[in-house]
Formats: C-alpha cells, structure tokens, sequence
C-alpha cells in the first residue's frame, strides 16, 4: 500500500494529470455505467451518488479546518444546515430567490456564521474549541427546531431547484450478470433537476468538488497552506515566526464554513425539503470520521473517507443492523493499525518512516 | 568568513540599551509568575537572565515576545513602547526568539524551518533569503548535512541549532535564546556558546536565558539573576561569575 502511494506520489506530472482526468470522467461516468458489485442493490444508486458526494465536499471543507489548521471542529454540520436553511428560506419559506443566486447567498451567510462563531472561539485551544464547536452544530439546529420564522420542526418545503436546461437524454446500462444493455427506458436527462433522479445533481456536486479541489491545491502550496502548517505544529513557534496565527485560524474556519456551506445549500435543494432533524451531532461525528479515517491534511484522504461513511454502508445495507457495530469495530482496527488514517498526507508518510528507521537504529528507543 | 572555533572576538562597542524592560509583572491566573522585573539589554551587547526552573526566566522572554498578556510594566524597544505588539509583528521590528528545547516545526525539513523563519520578510524572492541560509549553514554545518531530513527526526541538540537558525533568518536586530544548552552534551555546549558569541560578533544583540550560569556569565557583558520571579542580583557577567554568593548559589561545585 505504502508503496503504490509512494508510485503514485512520485509518478511524472503528466501521468499524474491523465490519472485524475481518468478519474474524473470514471466519477461522472459512474451513475450511468451502473456497475455490478459497485452499484447498490437495495438503494437508488444515483441517489447514493449524490449522498457520497456531498459527503466528500464536506470532508473537503473539514480537511481545511482539521488536517491543515489543526483545529477539532465537532459541530461542523452547524455550518451545513445554516447553508441548507439559507436556500430553504429565502428560496421557499421567505422570498423566492432563483437558484444560483441562493447558492451565492448561502455561501456568503456560511461563512459570515464562520468568522461570527471563529472569531471569539479560535482564541481558545483544544479542548475548549471541541466543546464551543459542538454546542454551535446543537444551538442551530436547536434555533431551527424551535424557531417559528424557520417554521420549527414542520420544517420548509418547496425548496427550489438549479434551473434546468434539458439538452439531450442519456441512456444507462443495466447488468444482467456481467452482461451489460442499454436501457432505452431509463435515461438521464442533460441536466433536467428533479426530484427522481439525482444524477443531475450529482454532476453539479462532482463539478464543484473538482474547483474546490482546484482551489485546495493552490491554496495548500501558497503561503497561506505554509501559515496553516506552521500553526498546527506549534502555534506559538508560527507566532514567534510572524505568523499572525489567529488570522489564519479564522480564515481556515471561514473557507471551512464556505465549502460546508455549499454542500448544505445543495443538500437542501436536492431534497426539496428540510427539516432540523438530520443536522444532529452524530453528523458531525460522521464528516469528522470521514476525514480521519481518510487521513487528516490530504484531500483524497478525505474523499477516501467520505466513500467509506456514505457508501460502504449503503451498499452492504442487508448488514444494517450491525451498522453502527461494524462501523466501531472497523473504526478501532483503524486507529490501531493506521492510526494516521487510509490515506495520511505524503509528508506525513516519510516522517512516520524516518522516525521508524531511527527508532530501529536506536534499538526501539527514541533519545533526545 | 572564519570558523567559530578560531574567530576571536572583534571589539564591540556595547551602544544604547536596545531593550529596557520595566516594573514587567506577568500572572498565570491568580499565580505571580514574574514581579516588577526590570533590566535593559545594551546595543550589540549579550545579556543574560540566570536563575533556577521556575524563577520566571522562561516567562520573562515569552512576555517581551508579545505570547503572554502583561499585567503591569512596560517593554521598550529601540526607544518605543512594544508591551502591546503581538507577537507576530515584533518579527518586523527585528525581535526574534529561539524558543525553548524543541521549538521547531517537527514535521517540515530543516530547510522548510528556516524558511518559515524568514516568513515575514518583504525581499522573499531576492537572493537575500539564500545568502542567509548559507550564513546559517556556516554557522552550523551539521544543518546543512540534514537540510533535507524532518525536524522532528533529529537529536535535540540539532533541533536546538535549527531554532537558533531559523529565529536568525528574520534577520533580527535582538535575538531572544531560551535555554540554548538544554540537554545537550558538554561539548557541544561549548559549541553553541561559541556561536552565540559569533552571532554577536556579527551584528546582533543577544539576550539569553540559561540554567547553565557559569557559561552564561562568562559570555554575557551584563547580567541579571531572576529568583522567583524578581532580580535579586545584577551586574557585569564577569563581576557575577566571581560573586561568591552566585558561584554558592548557583555555579555548584561541578561546574
């Protein structure tokens, strides 16, 4: 494993690039090709698409604030709901906004309610911002449940859709065994948004995890990622440095904010409806597992460990009973095999072997 | 430029205190950590803050770093009043520590530290910021054996000489050192002492703090002994290092 990611790490550029294209036309591809043993059987896979995708913006988000700034935020799904309220109510509820106009509102309100819980919060350390983090996730959707102008817990329906510009139709192939026809009967349509089928918005999720991913590279290489590493490392040796460290706390928390944002605003958009029910803390427990699961501070870590919360369990769904169960146990023999994640940052790979090697050399004890 | 081992000390001419601090109280909640300390750190000077664990040493330089809020008193720097700088901006006015024991970023290179130390600087993409990394590569070679290795998978005397390094590629005016000898093998005490002369041959003011008093005092031209939280003693570094009462106190019998 380590070896293949080392490959991957050190492949040419080029290689590297056709790879993720590759990739990427593969994710598009995904709701179409249908494939056995990737598909789910006992749930509309497009739909779980759509779940796993949103699952992997959010995580990309939380990466930002937990793998590179170092912060512990367990109410991240505070900053989800406010973007899924914010379409549902000036799209429905209190005004009729268009679409594109509300994902625009919904960001810029996310992050706003970022700076707003950041800016008194991020001076605390630790274990003081894992308590204020998760009692904002509770008090909004508390507000929400109990607020009448949010219409409490009878929630909000109606909520608009992207506007729709049906193009062309696309068949998908169903499987007979590893036998695969095309389904004139069940096309996608180019993009007509619905509410039966979510394959529209999942290109529209895929396509803003490809700019959010764009986004995160460049961010991460700038001296903006530098500032963020310097901080989680040894906040006071980046202060002593010139690393004005709160301010880049706050803005790890605002672009944090944002993403989150942008995958409730279309959460929300896709339901149709909402109510505060699903923003409960378990949530924010599941966006926390998926980015330490996948690995803290790298961005496929995160989509890795998205993959593993949104589809592991909708695809072994006969197992659901055990759900939670399975998922402990599989969460233990993590933290004790890998406890860095399935995929931990590159750098992070050759300090774990260079501090082995010199853990070896030393005969299993590290000196000073 | 000359090694350390054989460079001998130009003449310095000390100018006008660089630092004063005056009537500095700091507290950790209801706890006194450090009461109306006063000292100043002469122009192109060594000072040295000595005393034992616990006598405010550590606490006294993060305070003049902006990292802990000051109850009463006030820092001057270069004439001007810092006690309310952050940290941060202090880098700018040419105030840098070498934090204590492992201050350095574990998981970047030694090249990645070093960089990060020039973080503030405006002349990022002049050759300024490689003339200087090759200054601190001369200073200390065994740096430039690892520039490529992890900072967190080295011995802590190394990790010492990187946090030296990297507080000097901001190109300081006033380098703050904590415990610069802690935990480090005898010889290579000697070593760091040597290069903190050179540092200060070379320009910069140094203030130190250390445990190891007797070194301290024979490098530093002033000095002032910290004994919890208050100077009880000040003087000239040798002066001190002949005192009786010091050498009983603090010098031992081992040293």
């Amino acid at each position: 494993m380590r070896r293949f990611l080392d490959a991957v790490g050190d492949a040419p550029r080029g290689v590297r690039i056709a790879g993720l294209v590759a990739l990427a036309l593969l994710a598009y591809a995904l709701p179409l090709l249908n494939p056995p043993i990737i598909t789910t059987p006992e749930s509309d896979f497009r739909a779980v698409l759509f779940t796993v995708a949103s699952y992997a913006l959010v995580a990309l988000g939380l990466n930002i604030v937990l793998g590179y700034a170092g912060l512990l935020d367990l109410g991240y799904v505070g900053f989800y709901a406010v973007g899924a309220y914010t379409v549902a109510v000036f799209g429905s509820l209190h005004g009729n906004l268009p679409f594109p106009l509300l994902m625009v509102l919904a960001v810029c309100i996310t992050t706003a309610s970022g700076l707003l819980l950041g800016a008194p919060t991020l001076r605390v350390r630790g274990d003081y911002l894992a308590i204020v983090t998760l009692g904002f996730g509770e008090i909004i959707r508390l507000v929400a449940l109990n607020s009448e102008w949010l219409n409490g817990a009878r929630g909000i329906t109606g909520i608009p859709r992207p506007p729709s510009v049906e193009l062309f139709e696309i068949p998908r192939l169903t499987w007979e065994g590893w036998v695969a026809y095309v389904d004139l009967g069940d096309k996608s349509v180019f993009m007509k948004f619905a509410l039966l089928d979510a394959t529209p918005y999942y290109w529209l999720t895929l396509t803003v995890i490809i700019f959010v991913l764009f986004a995160d590279v460049l961010l991460q290489r700038s001296r903006v990622g530098r500032a963020w590493e310097a901080t989680r490392e040894d906040e006071e040796a980046a202060e002593l440095n010139g690393v004005p460290t709160f301010r880049f706390k706050l803005l790890a928390f605002a672009m944090g904010a944002f993403v989150g944002g942008m995958s409730g605003a279309l959460f929300a958009s896709r339901q149709g409806s909402i109510n505060p029910e699903p923003f409960v803390i378990q949530i924010s427990i599941l966006f926390l597992a998926a980015v330490v699961i996948g690995g803290q501070g790298n961005r496929w870590g995160a989509i890795v460990g998205a993959i593993v919360v949104a589809y592991l369990p909708e695809r072994f769904r006969e197992a659901s009973e055990f759900r939670v169960l399975i998922f402990g146990l599989a969460l233990l023999v993590l933290s004790n095999f890998r406890p860095q994640g399935l995929l931990p940052p590159r750098r992070r790979r050759r300090v774990n072997r260079e501090t082995d090697r010199k853990q070896q050399m030393e005969g299993g004890v590290v000196h000073g | 430029m000359t090694s350390p081992e054989t460079s001998t000390a130009p003449e310095r001419t000390l100018g006008e205190p660089l630092l004063v601090v005056e009537g500095l109280c700091v507290n950790y909640g209801r706890i006194e950590a450090i009461r109306n300390v006063g000292f100043q750190v002469p122009e192109r000077g060594i000072a040295t803050l000595i005393g034992a664990n616990g006598a405010g040493k550590t606490t006294t330089l993060k305070t003049i770093s902006g990292l802990r809020p000051v109850r009463a008193g006030r820092i001057l720097f270069e004439g001007e009043d810092i006690t309310k700088v952050p940290s941060h901006k202090l880098v700018q006015r040419g105030i840098c520590q070498s934090p204590e024991g492992r201050g350095v970023f574990p998981g970047m290179t030694v090249e990645e530290n070093l960089d990060m130390g020039a973080y503030s600087r405006k002349d990022r993409r002049t050759g300024a910021i490689r003339e200087d990394r090759d200054r601190v590569f001369t200073l200390f070679p065994r740096l430039l054996e690892r520039r490529s290795q992890f900072a967190g998978t080295m011995s802590g005397g190394e990790q010492q000489m990187l946090a030296i390094g990297r507080a000097l590629m901001s190109r300081p005016k006033l380098i703050l050192l904590d415990e610069p000898s802690m935990g480090l093998a005898p010889k290579l005490i000697q070593q760091i002492f040597t290069i903190i002369r050179e540092i200060n041959a070379q320009g910069t003011t140094v203030l130190l703090v250390e445990q190891n008093a007797m070194q301290a005092l024979r490098t530093a031209d002033v000095a002032y002994v910290l004994e919890t939280g208050e100077v009880v003693r000040e003087g000239t570094g040798a002066a001190l290092a002949e005192d009786d009462s010091i050498k009983a106190a603090y010098l031992g019998g081992d040293v």
